[in-house]
């Protein structure tokens, strides 16, 4: 893996956005206090700030208000189980063959910023002004599967959310109507969650990697195994 | 004249009458929509059909000819068959007054250009009719544009029609010509005096009514093809479009007709011409050259028609109405104030 | 009356049905319009349920849908290779802009950097796919609002682009050209000046354009003072691109976060327009060509050497980690982001499109603007179905 070229043009750019991700990190930790439950700062790159299901719905207007987000990027959901359907790493093909087991199912492990449950509702808003860009994360609760909504103080958090429900099935407290974006009327099940199959898939397993072209500067197909080759 | 016993005069003349219309509605719809657009887009046009294509039109009609004949359940089925009739008999009846020459006309009426505006105003009808029969809500929109825009645009037509007739002192079109040519401008009479001239405002009148008559762009907003697909004009199919289609074309071919009786003289040529080629104002010789210059000045008009037609966006539903009540009908009755004026004076 | 079919006479009866029904519709509630699916101005397959007061729109919805690939669900079951294939066809009309973002993401999940020759053609052809995006939506433009010929002058003009990008990647309409750590290939011989000829071109199809319809009193009447959406209301939105800027608000991020593309060796400027209407978003757009023409130049003249690839595994496994990259696309801002788990496959992407975020705003932007203005607007936003539906 190559490092970042060193510039010092760089690295003081690095070091004042690394200042003013930092400084918009404090304040809203100590603006939301105990919501804010987890963070991650990557220098000169992004934040992402978790915050607990509760403050969800309230964050929007925070962040428009106090923080002058006002740009509304975007706003979905992850699901952070780990497909039952997937491929290991080590095979060339995917687990159609079998039934899915949940015994093999691997731990739900979250990403950035850290998390306790399976669904996630994640969203992007933009500072004009200060030219920061902040990634904002909730858990959703197993049981209940609702967090509030965006669109008091974003409209555009609308469709969205309504794509999110129907593709996730979580549910946004205060939304104006949620209905299909995508999916037809009578659509049954939510095609994003991992445990919902990939029909295409189940129809005729994926073949996995065929490596048939030569290395550069062979003139046979290699017959390595996948992993080995760097 | 009789063959075989039979009286060949009215079947000649009816098929003299057919050709008149279809004739130059082909000619325009090969030359123009074909060709002349294609070139003003950067591409070549149909080129299969015959020799650079000249058959096409006629390969449309069989096409046409041989589609089903789709009525929509929910429509109204006489009205919507009868409404492209309509339309074809108001051609049908404007084609009748042309003259192409001093004897080379259907009829000769002393109420000539009268007549012409009033039976041009059935076409109307024949829209709205198939508008609202064909129970469809893009249909019914298209209709009811057309309403609104074809009874605006009749006035400024028929007033700038007006300027030309205290101009010539007649309404009869044979006597609007022979006024043209025996007119002389500040004495000098080698061109005579076309009224293109001096009611080059009531031309310019008169040309955007006919565009606008014609539901051409810029004033397209009944067929309005990128919003209402075809407007009053979408649920037909086969012969009932191609009808619509070729009363589109004729009207505009009638119309350049027309206009080029009223404004650039008609049959008649220059007098100058006249004086060189060594004939009499009034002979023989003007039955055959008399269609010929008709149908020249008459390409020429419908250039410019359907040239404005492919370049300009469309005027909007209520941009359209303000353009014909606020601008063009107070410009055509001063028009008709000073030209009035002008020949009390001279 | 002599005697009918049983057949004849149902359709009778219920044509009379219908036509009550019909009647009592436009009586009581306003008339329901479906513009689309299948329509004339729409970009695809598009519907929006429009309640119409004579030509008075009360209340629009647009539904959409028709188009949708799952497009999120598939990146799962593709490597990383793999997925610029599927997301080429996103915005199918500037199609390597689609890939650029994704690449970014992946490439800050890899912490890698391409060499400076790389990025070079990355954001050449990232111009180039603006420029062929954008000059059709010039000539689309006018077809929408009745003037049929720019778009054949569109079509004819970007075919020198296309051709440029084809003789460069392979493909005309879908390059897959970029690679994480670099591009595929290097510029064939004689590129450059091809290149600069073609953008001569379009430079003078903008002029075209200009002459035909930016000066046109028709044109004007049609697209000022339509749509006119104010800057704040167009950012709570997510409106993005010529969009947001045609409102007066000065952001590109193309100069506020180029991260991985050479704008910032580049001197060129970003266009705005205070008013907010169709007309200002067209004519955002026309200089924003001319603009990439010069772009393009720049780029093409000051191009480095060196290599076009980074070093990276054959089998590129991306480690652990989320990552978002945007960039400023010719429809809007798009981003990705990726959450890996360090497998051969990222675990979630999430797209996000521009058309998608400049649609939201069309129920509130369409209610009291009359039919002729809901073609404008549409067309003026500048959407495409596969960034829409994805």
């Amino acid at each position: 893996m190559i490092p970042l070229p060193s510039e010092t043009t760089e690295d003081t750019i690095d070091a004042q956005t690394d200042e003013a991700r930092s400084a918009l990190l404090d304040a809203m930790v100590a603006d939301l206090g105990d919501a804010v439950v987890g963070h991650h700062l990557m220098p000169g790159t992004d934040l992402w700030v978790r915050v607990c299901t509760e403050a969800w719905g309230d964050l929007a207007a925070y962040l428009r208000e106090r923080q002058r987000f006002r740009f509304f990027g975007w706003l979905s959901a992850i699901d952070w189980m780990p497909s039952p359907y997937g491929r290991s790493l080590d095979s060339n093909v995917d687990n159609i063959l079998e039934p899915p087991d949940a015994s093999k199912v691997a731990e739900t492990v979250t990403g950035f910023a850290g998390g306790d449950t399976r669904f996630q509702v994640m969203a992007r808003v933009h500072n004009l002004s200060t030219n920061l860009g902040l990634t904002v994360k909730a858990d959703v609760a197993d049981d209940a599967l609702t967090v509030g909504t965006w669109t008091n103080t974003f409209p555009g958090a609308e469709w969205h959310e309504r794509e999110a429900w129907e593709m996730f099935g979580l549910n946004f407290a205060g939304h104006p109507g949620l209905r299909h974006l995508y999916l037809p009327g009578e659509f049954e099940g939510y095609p994003m969650r991992k445990d919902y199959p990939l029909l295409a898939r189940l129809i005729k397993p994926w073949p996995g990697i065929v490596d048939v072209e030569p290395m550069p500067g062979s003139d046979e197909p290699s017959t390595e195994n996948p992993e080995g080759s760097n | 004249m009789t063959l075989f016993g039979l009286d060949l005069v009215i079947p000649l003349k009816l098929l003299i009458g057919i050709a008149v219309v279809l004739l130059p509605a082909g000619t325009t719809v090969y030359l123009y929509l074909f060709k002349a657009v294609s070139f003003m887009q950067s591409r070549l046009g149909p080129m299969e059909a015959g020799p650079y294509g000249s058959m096409q039109l006629l390969a449309e009609v069989g096409k046409s000819l041989q589609k089903e004949d789709i009525f929509p359940a929910k429509a109204d089925r006489t009205v919507f068959a009868m409404a492209p009739y309509v339309v074809l008999m108001s051609t049908f009846l404007l084609a009748a007054l042309v003259p192409f020459g001093p004897d080379a006309y259907f009829v000769d009426l002393d109420t000539g250009i009268f007549f012409a505006l009033a039976v041009s105003s059935v076409s109307v009808v024949g829209i709205l009719m198939a508008g609202w029969s064909s129970a469809s809500k893009y249909s019914l929109l298209g209709g009811l544009r057309a309403a609104g825009q074809l009874v605006a645009y009749e006035l400024p037509l028929v007033l700038a029609v007006v300027g030309v007739v205290i101009q010539a002192g007649t309404l009869n079109l044979q006597g609007i010509i022979a006024a043209q040519t025996g007119g002389e401008i500040f004495g000098w009479g080698a061109i005579g005096n076309p009224f293109i001239l001096t009611q080059f405002v009531g031309f310019l009148i008169f040309m955007i009514a006919v565009q606008a008559e014609l539901t051409q762009v810029p004033f397209d907003m009944p067929i309005a093809e990128s919003e209402l697909v075809s407007g009053y004009m979408t649920e037909y199919s086969g012969m009932r479009f191609l009808m619509f289609f070729i009363g589109e074309f004729a009207t505009a071919a009638i119309f350049g007709f027309l206009g080029s009786v009223l404004f650039l003289g008609g049959w008649q040529i220059p007098p100058f011409v006249t004086d060189l080629l060594g004939i009499e104002a009034d002979s023989n010789w003007f039955n055959v050259i008399g269609p010929l210059v008709m149908v020249v000045k008459m390409l020429v008009l419908t250039f410019v028609i359907y040239w404005v037609r492919f370049t300009y966006p469309r005027f909007r539903e209520d941009q359209l109405q303000t353009f014909a009540w606020k601008f063009l009908i107070p410009l055509s009755l001063v028009n008709i104030a000073f030209t009035g004026l002008l020949k009390v004076v001279f | 009356m002599t005697a009918i079919s049983d057949r004849r006479q149902l359709a009778y009866i219920a044509a009379q049905a219908a036509d009550a029904r019909v009647n009592v519709e436009i009586e009581a509630e306003g008339m329901t319009l479906n513009i689309g699916p299948q329509h004339p101005a729409t970009h695809g397959t598009l519907r929006i349920v429009a309640r119409l007061d004579g030509e008075l729109v009360t209340d629009a919805e647009p539904m959409m849908g028709y188009m949708h690939r799952g497009y999120e669900k598939l990146t799962e079951v593709r490597t990383y290779p793999q997925v610029t294939t599927l997301i080429n066809r996103i915005d199918w009309l500037g199609s390597f802009a689609n890939e650029v973002p994704f690449i970014l993401a992946a490439e800050q999940l890899m912490e890698i950097e391409a060499p400076a020759r790389a990025q070079h053609i990355r954001t050449i052809l990232f111009e180039m796919a603006r420029i062929a995006n954008v000059t059709l939506f010039l000539g689309d433009m006018g077809v929408q609002l009745g003037a049929v010929t720019p778009i054949f002058y569109a079509f004819r003009d970007r075919e020198h682009i296309l051709n440029q990008i084809e003789s460069a990647t392979g493909g005309r309409f879908h390059p897959n050209f970029d690679r994480i750590g670099g591009v595929k290939d290097d510029l064939p011989a004689g590129w450059i000046a091809e290149t600069k000829t073609s953008l001569g071109k379009i430079r003078s199809f903008c002029d075209e354009m200009e002459d035909l319809l930016v000066g046109n009193a028709i044109f004007e009447a049609r697209t000022r003072g339509i749509g006119v959406i104010p800057a704040d209301i167009a950012l709570s939105y997510g409106l993005t691109g010529a969009n947001v800027r045609a409102s007066g608000v000065d952001w590109d991020l193309r100069r506020d976060n180029p991260c991985g593309l050479s704008y910032d060796k580049v001197d060129w400027k970003v266009w705005t327009h205070p008013d907010g209407d169709s007309f200002a978003r067209y004519w955002v757009r026309l200089q924003e060509v001319r603009e990439s023409c010069s772009i393009v130049e720049q780029l093409l003249d000051t191009l480095p050497s060196g290599p076009i690839m980074a070093k990276v595994p054959r089998i590129i496994k991306v480690p652990e980690g989320e990552a978002y990259a945007e960039t400023e696309n010719p429809l809007g801002v798009m981003g990705y982001y990726v959450v890996s788990k360090g497998g051969l496959e990222p675990f979630r992407v999430k797209i996000r499109s521009a058309s998608f975020s400049n649609m939201s705003i069309t129920p509130w932007l369409l209610k009291g603007s009359y039919v002729p203005d809901v073609i404008t607007i549409l067309a003026s936003l500048y959407f495409i179905l596969g960034d829409i539906d994805r």
